[in-house]
């Protein structure tokens, strides 16, 4: 396991593009610089759509999981 | 911050959305939002067809008439069932009464059981996120459209304001 400490949890399991990326800015908008966001996904784009956003917006991406149809994505707010 | 281009400034997507059909309103909603959530600045110009997607209540349509390439599917049914793509001809479906009616249902229902946002939320994030609706004044004048048809946070302007607007713009589409 990863050293750091999940601060929020989003579901967004069911939805498709462009939800995710959408209620992950939203979310991040919330958060404070340092915390840690979990989005968990059903979408197969995420994956290389949340590694653009993060590319994008400079959040980082600490680590992103493929679990079979499930994908956890691990993003720290940076700014 | 990351979404910047070479001059240090925020990246910037200008859309001009000019078809005003359920099918064609989801492309400019759908990067447009996806933009502004990579924190790029978003401007939609919405021109011909496409402005009454800036009316405060959408009743945006599907027509399959003239359009072969799109799939007719059953949202309903087994998963084989659902996959079968339908045989519409044209001249057929021209000649049932309400068939956009039917074929828009379809549509909605077959987005709704995917996951898809619908067109009306993905309008309400755009907004949410400051993406610039801007409607085309001459279209206006045309169609009859006031500024009070639209969603109050719509503006009015020109090709020249749009123009100068997608002079600076790192992405530009035509939709």
């Amino acid at each position: 396991m990863a050293d750091f400490t999940v601060n929020t949890v989003l579901d967004c399991k069911g939805l498709l593009c462009p939800m995710p990326v959408v209620k992950t800015k939203k979310t991040i908008n919330t958060m404070a610089i340092g915390e840690v966001l979990e989005m968990i996904s059903t979408d197969p784009g995420a994956m290389p759509d949340m590694q653009a956003w993060a590319k994008q917006t400079g959040h980082e991406l600490l680590e992103a999981k493929d679990e079979g149809g499930v994908y956890r994505f691990f993003i720290k707010k940076t700014h | 911050m990351g979404s910047e281009n070479g001059n240090g400034k925020p990246r910037r997507l200008a859309l001009i959305s000019s078809k005003g059909t359920l099918d064609w309103a989801y492309p400019p909603f759908i990067l447009a939002s996806a933009a502004a959530a990579m924190d790029w600045e978003v401007g939609i110009f919405f021109t011909f067809y496409g402005l009454p997607l800036l009316k405060k209540e959408l009743d945006a349509k599907v027509s399959p008439l003239g359009n072969p390439a799109m799939p007719m599917k059953m949202p309903f049914g087994s998963e084989g069932f659902q996959n079968i793509n339908w045989p519409m001809p044209n001249l057929l479906m021209a000649n049932i009464p309400g068939f956009e009616t039917v074929a828009t249902g379809l549509m909605k229902k077959m987005f709704k059981n995917k996951g898809v946002a619908t067109v009306e939320e993905l309008r309400e994030a755009c907004i949410d996120m400051g993406v610039r609706l801007i409607g085309c004044q001459m279209t206006m004048d045309v169609f009859g459209f006031d500024r009070e048809d639209f969603v109050p946070e719509a503006e009015v302007a020109g090709a020249a304001a749009f123009l100068a607007y997608a002079a600076d713009a790192d992405v530009s589409l035509f939709i």
